[in-house]
């Protein structure tokens, strides 16, 4: 297909998974939008109040581009493992197997629209937060660019995942296993400079370390790694694995007998 | 070669042998001809759907080639699969989403503009007579609807090679006639078609090529015509008064009692029926109604599909 072909395939593939987030909203945007409301009421309002101040600002305005990010980070995952693993199972995948599509036209379909879902998520709590705390935005193209790219990064990640997902249980093992222990030990409730070693050094291996803190020093300003090394790790996970799904797609893993 | 001597579909040695060992296709080749409604029949696990899973790339191929109007399917992918629309044997639509807007999206797939895809989405499943359910969700559908909305959806590309892999299966007489009339006005039209059905009859009617695999071979493949035409033997069933205790002889035919107001008659098909007729009236038998017990392509296909297997016992037993 040529450019101007696999534009409107794109578009396609992108209104029809924004159609579908909103079709479901009450499956897709408001249960994180509650269980945000419930950390900032439990986390930021009654333990943060006896907590005191972290890097120089209250604990409630500390957790916010955490609780933002991981809001942005298990939506982008979830939306795209449960989308495509879903038309899998229906075999509405075949719909797009057997069109001219190229594998990288289906790829950023899927990516744009769960990034999409991430982005809408991540704005809901961060409006809510605002009910809670005064936030000013210190550096808006840094916020921006890491949000970008952390939804990018699980987006990818959770593709793959549906890829090699058989069932549902798949597709839940990731984010109950592996997603919720890491983004829980990624600094969203604590400055990782609170740890003592090793704890301190085993935290600098989770990538979502460098996305939280990408984004609260878009926010805030502050950060306990430095901002060029957490992009430069969002980066790679984002080449590395855009890499694994392009050849999972060529390869027809799951897909393609 | 003219472009429109180029033929719709040449297979070329085409083997799938399965990651579980099992060799769905042995080698098969054959070509379908620009214009062509082609029937590709064969009992249940003979290749078929995995034949058809290789033109449309959801399989890959162990080795050999496929050629949609001369665009190989292994080197461009992309380019043989705007040629080919295809209806398969299972629902694979999200069934949460609207006839409309799925006739829609496959479009878009296509990189057709979302302003033309809406007209022919409109076109299609007028049709096919679903314009009316075209707002509602696909999952509200009955069977025979679903398989009609997988033909419009097929026709989004407006497709030279149409491949309907029993499209008719669960479907009852009447939706099954007017699909039959709506592909045979695409195959008018100028579409190539080709078909796999397990009901002969639909074969018989609408197909002028053919052919039979099983076990993974063509055991047959030539024109609908000259398939009919090398059956020697039918069978006919006649309803009668009764029967006497004993059944007449009647030279050139076999008579067999079904009950006592029915009996077979098998016959070759150049001995005439006059003879059969006033045979049983001689006995003082009178015949109230008469039929074929089985449709003619069927009689041929279960033949052919018994003698392969036949040879295959004794090629193994050898």
């Amino acid at each position: 297909m040529n450019g101007a072909a696999n534009l409107v395939a794109l578009n396609t593939l992108v209104r029809r998974e924004i159609v579908r987030i909103m079709r479901i909203w009450t499956q897709t945007l408001i249960p994180p939008a509650i269980t945000m409301t419930l950390y900032f009421v439990i986390f930021g309002k009654l333990i943060g109040s006896r907590i005191g101040q972290m890097h120089g600002f209250t604990y409630m305005q500390y957790i916010v581009p955490g609780l933002v990010m991981m809001s942005i980070i298990t939506n982008s995952y979830g939306n795209i493992s449960s989308s495509f693993f879903g038309a899998k199972f229906s075999r509405a995948v075949e719909e797009m197997l057997v069109s001219p599509m190229p594998n990288w036209v289906i790829l950023l379909g899927y990516v744009v629209g769960a990034v999409a879902r991430g982005l809408i998520v991540g704005g809901l709590v961060l409006l809510i937060a605002l009910f809670f705390t005064d936030l000013h935005v210190a550096h808006p193209l840094i916020t921006f660019l890491s949000v970008l790219l952390g939804a990018t990064v699980f987006s990818l990640a959770g593709f793959v995942n549906a890829v090699f997902a058989k069932k549902f249980d798949d597709i839940a093992l990731v984010p109950t296993f592996v997603l919720t222990p890491l983004t829980y030990l990624g600094g969203v409730f604590y400055s990782v400079d609170l740890l003592g070693e090793p704890w301190r050094s085993i935290s600098m291996v989770n990538p979502i370390l460098y996305m939280v803190n990408a984004f609260r020093f878009g926010v805030l300003g502050v950060s306990d790694v430095q901002i060029g090394v957490a992009f430069a790790v969002m980066l790679v996970f984002v080449v590395g694995l855009a890499g694994v799904a392009l050849h999972l797609l060529k390869r027809g893993v799951g897909l393609r007998s | 070669m003219s472009p429109t001597s180029i033929p719709a579909l040449v297979v070329d040695n085409l083997r799938k042998t399965y990651g579980n060992g099992v060799e769905a296709l042995k080698g098969i080749s054959l070509t379908v001809q620009p214009g062509d409604f082609f029937a590709l029949l064969g009992p249940n696990g003979a290749g078929k759907s995995t034949l058809i899973g290789i033109l449309s790339s959801l399989v890959n191929a162990t080795s050999g080639d496929a050629q949609v109007f001369g665009v190989s399917v292994n080197r461009q992918r992309g380019k043989a699969m705007q040629l080919i629309g295809l209806v398969p044997q299972e629902i694979n639509f999200n069934q949460f989403e609207k006839p409309f807007d799925i006739c829609v999206n496959e479009a878009g797939f296509y990189g057709i503009p979302r302003k033309v895809a809406a007209e022919r989405a409109e076109k299609y499943l007028r049709e096919l007579r679903l314009w009316d359910k075209a707002q509602h969700q696909a999952r509200m559908l009955s069977g025979g609807m679903k398989r009609r909305l997988m033909i419009a959806r097929a026709m989004m590309n407006e497709p030279k090679l149409l491949i309907l892999d029993e499209p008719t299966a669960g479907v009852d007489i009447e939706i099954r006639r007017s699909m039959w009339q709506f592909v045979s006005g695409i195959n008018a039209a100028g579409t190539t078609v080709i078909l796999t059905t397990h009901y002969l009859e639909e074969a018989e009617q609408l197909c002028r090529n053919i052919a039979i695999i099983d076990h993974g071979t063509i055991v047959e493949n030539t024109s609908m015509k000259h398939l009919l035409a090398s059956l020697d033997v039918e069978t006919f069933v006649l309803d009668v008064n009764r029967l006497p205790a004993e059944l007449p002889a009647i030279p050139g035919i076999t008579l067999h009692r079904v009950d006592e107001h029915t009996v077979e008659a098998e016959m070759s098909r150049s001995h005439d029926l006059n003879s059969l007729f006033a045979g049983l009236s001689e006995h003082g038998v009178t015949v109230t109604s008469m039929r074929n017990k089985t449709n003619r392509l069927e009689e041929l296909f279960v033949r052919l599909v018994e003698n392969g297997r036949t040879k295959n016992h004794v090629e193994q037993a050898a």
